[in-house]
């Protein structure tokens, strides 16, 4: 007769046949945890080799040198990249001048003043198609609006397209990081009589600052590597930039001419340079998860 | 007895409200729609001056409504509208001439989950004051001591004003809470339900400051506690599926109330 009294009581029950299923699970388990952890490995394989490569192959050059002097003339010695290191800097800081507070106060507009606009649901599904236009359009669109409008390559130009590059990931970061803020916080400052800017001003921004420097951190670090948006709006220099508006150096085209190029001494720089380059986006990231994140 | 739809109770002008309003706050054939659906059905109160009210009735029958319309909360909501009138010392405060914002700045709001913004102690109070355009540090060093002797947390936080006020305990942050609502010295205080996160000795200590506080302040309190209602109110309105079946004093409502719905309720029959 078959009633619940019958069934296998599993561990309480020493069956045999019970054993060999524990044996196939624990087997299972560790197969697949194995697995798991195999891959997590594999995944740090990339960066790992990145990192030696770049350290055996751009430590030798490394050295004040490349700080204070120009690009060597093809088939020289010596000489170093401080035009590049500093027209890199120069041009981000355009893109952030132009992109972050675009960025964050249209993000403060589509997320605490109407959200549920026409105009705020627009500008959302732009920003998300623009994260997906490629970096080398940016360019093109710089090229057309600022160099073929002034007759000449420039850092602002450059900036320009390094800002449109920026833009949606800063609004988009930011409107993230405002939608993380509590609603409870916001019901309090307006329930005290807080008008919306004070709202936004003294209880919601400050709230959202750790997140959104995040993101700006995040955007540029990638604006710092690319090369497609600069390589027709600032071109190159060899010298140091006298003004914003003639053509500047930058650390990623330098890399792609110095690589491209058949002289050793030249290559030898676009590995120093290339770790230059890394360090500097690792200094941002790190900058970003440490220094802005929330200490409670 | 008070319905609805009769004229609104007058309390009467006694021993227990010598100088104050009875119709402080004062509402009239007040309806609330969120979107198409209604949540409050001609209601008629007025509610008297340094006296505590209490909202009391099943979710969802529209106490916390009201109260939120009392300081125009509900206005942060899409889609809301309402008829009717609600006047505070006689002054309609739909009237196109009155700012929401120095509607709210007078009125007093302690929410059910406390919410502390995530600043020092010291922040938290002066907000109201630095909203309003207070900046010497003086006035608001002054009140800072005052609001938080007012809402019985001073001598616990004294020493740690600049600390962050999420470090509190429940029972304090919701004192906090207190402080910084009466801070700028409104004459009403909404309370809604602000006990009903904390534990029975928190509940306590803020059903006493309650008691203390409507000497200088109007209160009204939605509560789901009825043994709340009963020790700290002086009137109570009882309310059932947006409308308001029975608001008298507070024994009156308890002991013998008039309408069988809210024998009903008072009794734990439904609710």
């Amino acid at each position: 007769m078959d009633s619940i009294a019958s069934h296998s009581l599993g561990f309480f029950d020493n069956d045999p046949s019970e054993n060999t299923k524990v044996i196939a699970r624990s087997l299972k388990n560790r197969i697949l945890s194995g697995i798991c952890i195999a891959l997590s490995l594999l995944t740090m394989v990339p960066l790992i080799s990145i990192i030696f490569l770049l350290l055996k192959k751009g430590l030798p050059l490394l050295g004040l040198n490349i700080f204070t002097e120009l690009p060597p003339a093809a088939g020289m010695a010596g000489g170093g990249f401080g035009n590049a290191i500093i027209g890199t800097l120069v041009m981000v800081g355009i893109g952030l001048a132009i992109s972050g507070p675009a960025g964050i106060l249209s993000a403060i507009y589509i997320n605490e003043y109407s959200p549920t606009s026409r105009l705020a649901q627009a500008v959302r599904m732009v920003a998300k198609l623009l994260t997906g236009i490629p970096s080398i359009i940016c360019g093109v669109f710089a090229f057309a609006v600022v160099v073929m409008a002034t007759g000449t390559f420039s850092a602002y130009a450059g900036g320009l397209a390094l800002a449109v590059l920026m833009l949606p990931t800063i609004l988009l970061t930011s409107e993230q990081a405002l939608m993380g803020v509590q609603s409870a916080y916001r019901e309090a400052a307006y329930g005290l009589g807080a008008t919306r800017f004070q709202a936004i001003a003294r209880v919601v921004l400050p709230d959202a600052f750790p997140a959104i420097m995040t993101g700006v951190m995040l955007a540029v670090a990638r604006a710092a590597g690319e090369t497609a948006p600069l390589i027709f709006t600032a071109l190159f220099s060899q010298f140091w930039a006298k003004s914003l508006n003639e053509p500047t150096a930058s650390l990623s085209v330098l890399i792609y001419n110095f690589s491209t190029v058949p002289f050793p001494h030249q290559i030898a720089m676009a590995w120093t340079a290339s770790l230059v380059l890394v360090a500097f986006v690792t200094l941002a990231n790190i900058t970003a998860q440490t220094i802005f994140s929330r200490r409670h | 007895m008070q319905t609805s739809k009769e004229a609104p109770v007058k309390m009467p002008l006694d021993d227990k409200n010598p100088l104050g309003r009875p119709d402080f706050i004062s509402v009239k054939d007040f309806n609330f729609f969120y979107g198409k659906k209604q949540a409050l059905y001609d209601i008629n109160m007025d509610i008297p001056e340094r006296q505590v009210t209490a909202f009391i009735g099943p979710s969802g029958c529209g106490k916390s409504t009201l109260l939120r319309n009392f300081n125009r909360m509900n206005e942060l909501i899409d889609g809301v509208h309402n008829s009717g009138d609600i006047r505070i010392l006689g002054k309609s405060i739909y009237d196109k001439e009155i700012e929401v914002i120095s509607l709210r700045r007078s009125i007093g709001m302690v929410f059910q989950k406390s919410n502390p913004f995530p600043k020092s102690i010291y922040e938290n109070v002066v907000f109201a004051l630095r909203i309003s355009g207070t900046s010497k540090k003086s006035e608001l060093d002054e009140c800072v001591e005052r609001s938080l002797r007012g809402a019985a947390l001073w001598n616990e936080v004294k020493d740690r004003l600049h600390e962050s006020a999420l470090g509190l305990s429940g029972g304090q942050m919701q004192r906090l809470c207190i402080a910084r609502a009466i801070a700028n010295r409104p004459k009403v205080l909404l309370m809604d339900e602000p006990c009903s996160a904390l534990d029975p000795i928190a509940t306590v200590k803020v059903e006493e400051l309650i008691r203390e506080l409507k000497q200088q302040f109007t209160i009204v309190i939605v509560t789901h506690n009825m043994q709340q209602a009963t020790r700290c109110s002086d009137n109570t309105a009882f309310f059932y599926l947006g409308k308001l079946v029975e608001y008298a004093d507070t024994q009156k409502i308890f002991s013998n109330p008039s309408e069988k719905q809210t024998e009903d309720y008072i009794t734990g029959r439904f609710g």
